[in-house]
């Protein structure tokens, strides 16, 4: 008789389930056989620091914000790419070259396009 | 089972326990205190948490910012009238079980602050203290021997029947009244059903 090979998969399988549910399930039985639950209004606060939250949780942020995300993704991609560029300058050839100078043109253009909408201007 | 017969199985490697004392010796090697200092006795618990003392040795080196994950709540310092309500709420969010180490001279009475007009006269007045430690402050021993006393404590507390762990007791409170602030005071003074100090001998 031939094993089949992904039986040992199958083992794991249950053994991970199991590693995982069985304390979950014990937890269960125990806290229904010995220990009873004691909800309360404060227990389920959402704020746990002592205080009593004031006003609504459901402010809303301006979604203009949006903005400063797309500018700081421009400088962030830009640092991440030029360091391996400038550290492997020397080795590299005519393509590659240009194909960076494609994609920093690509994120000089995104940079172009705020200045122009006036998003680096403080207001 | 009896004493003498586990003593003599495990001597042949076989060990013997009961429900209860597994339960109550996971307990009492996990408290995990809650990570809040009033004044100047929790510098004597951050010593004693630090590797000179090593709270670790006694499982209890995990301090939790959040009340949800924390067992022990150690009362480290000056309770202000201010401060009492929100320790209460903090007592209240924790999850059972939950235990109290009342620190120093001013979380077991007011110590030298007790005749100000701000101070709280111990926070045994709002929540169930387990332990209290006089000192001012105590030094990180004091707060080591607190905790020893604290697991000897869990280590004899009953599963079942009416001498049951709190915690275990569906009738005990699982949070208790707030105070407000008064006029003059904190409302109510204190919580009667928590504060019961022994009646004067002369009457």
């Amino acid at each position: 008789m031939t094993e089949n090979p992904y039986l040992f998969i199958v083992v794991l399988m249950v053994a991970v389930v199991g590693f995982a549910v069985g304390p979950l399930a014990l937890a269960w039985l125990w806290a229904k056989k010995f220990s009873p639950a004691k909800p309360g209004r404060e227990k389920g606060a959402v704020y746990e620091c002592g205080l009593e939250s004031k006003g609504d949780a459901w402010i809303q942020f301006k979604s203009e914000y949006y903005l400063y995300a797309i500018i700081f993704l421009i400088f962030d991609v830009e640092t991440v790419f030029l360091l391996p560029f400038a550290v492997a300058f020397s080795g590299l050839g005519v393509g590659a070259f240009i194909a960076m100078m494609v994609f920093l043109l690509l994120l000089v253009e995104g940079l172009a396009w705020a200045w122009m909408k006036g998003v680096l201007t403080w207001k | 089972m009896d004493e003498g017969l586990k003593s003599e199985l495990q001597k042949q490697g076989i060990f013997v326990t009961s429900l209860e004392e597994l339960y109550n010796w996971g307990r009492k090697n996990s408290l995990w205190p809650l990570s809040f200092g009033l004044a100047c006795c929790a510098i004597e618990m951050i010593a004693a948490s630090m590797s000179r003392w090593d709270l670790a040795r006694f499982g209890a080196e995990v301090f939790r910012p959040s009340p949800r994950q924390a067992d022990l709540m150690i009362v480290a310092g000056t309770v202000t009238k201010k401060m009492a309500p929100q320790v209460v709420r903090l007592y209240n969010q924790m999850g059972e079980p939950k235990y109290v180490i009342a620190m120093g001279a001013c979380a077991i009475s007011g110590g030298p602050f007790k005749q100000g007009y701000n101070v709280l006269k111990g926070i045994d007045r709002y929540i169930p203290v387990d332990v209290h430690i006089p000192g001012c402050p105590p030094r990180p021993e004091a707060l080591l021997h607190a905790f020893i006393t604290l697991q000897q404590k869990i280590a004899a507390q009953e599963l079942t029947g009416p001498g049951r762990a709190r915690h275990l007791d569906a009738g005990a409170p699982g949070e208790y009244p707030v105070p407000q602030f008064g006029e003059h005071d904190l409302l109510p003074p204190k919580n009667p059903d928590v504060w019961q100090p022994p009646v004067p001998a002369h009457t």
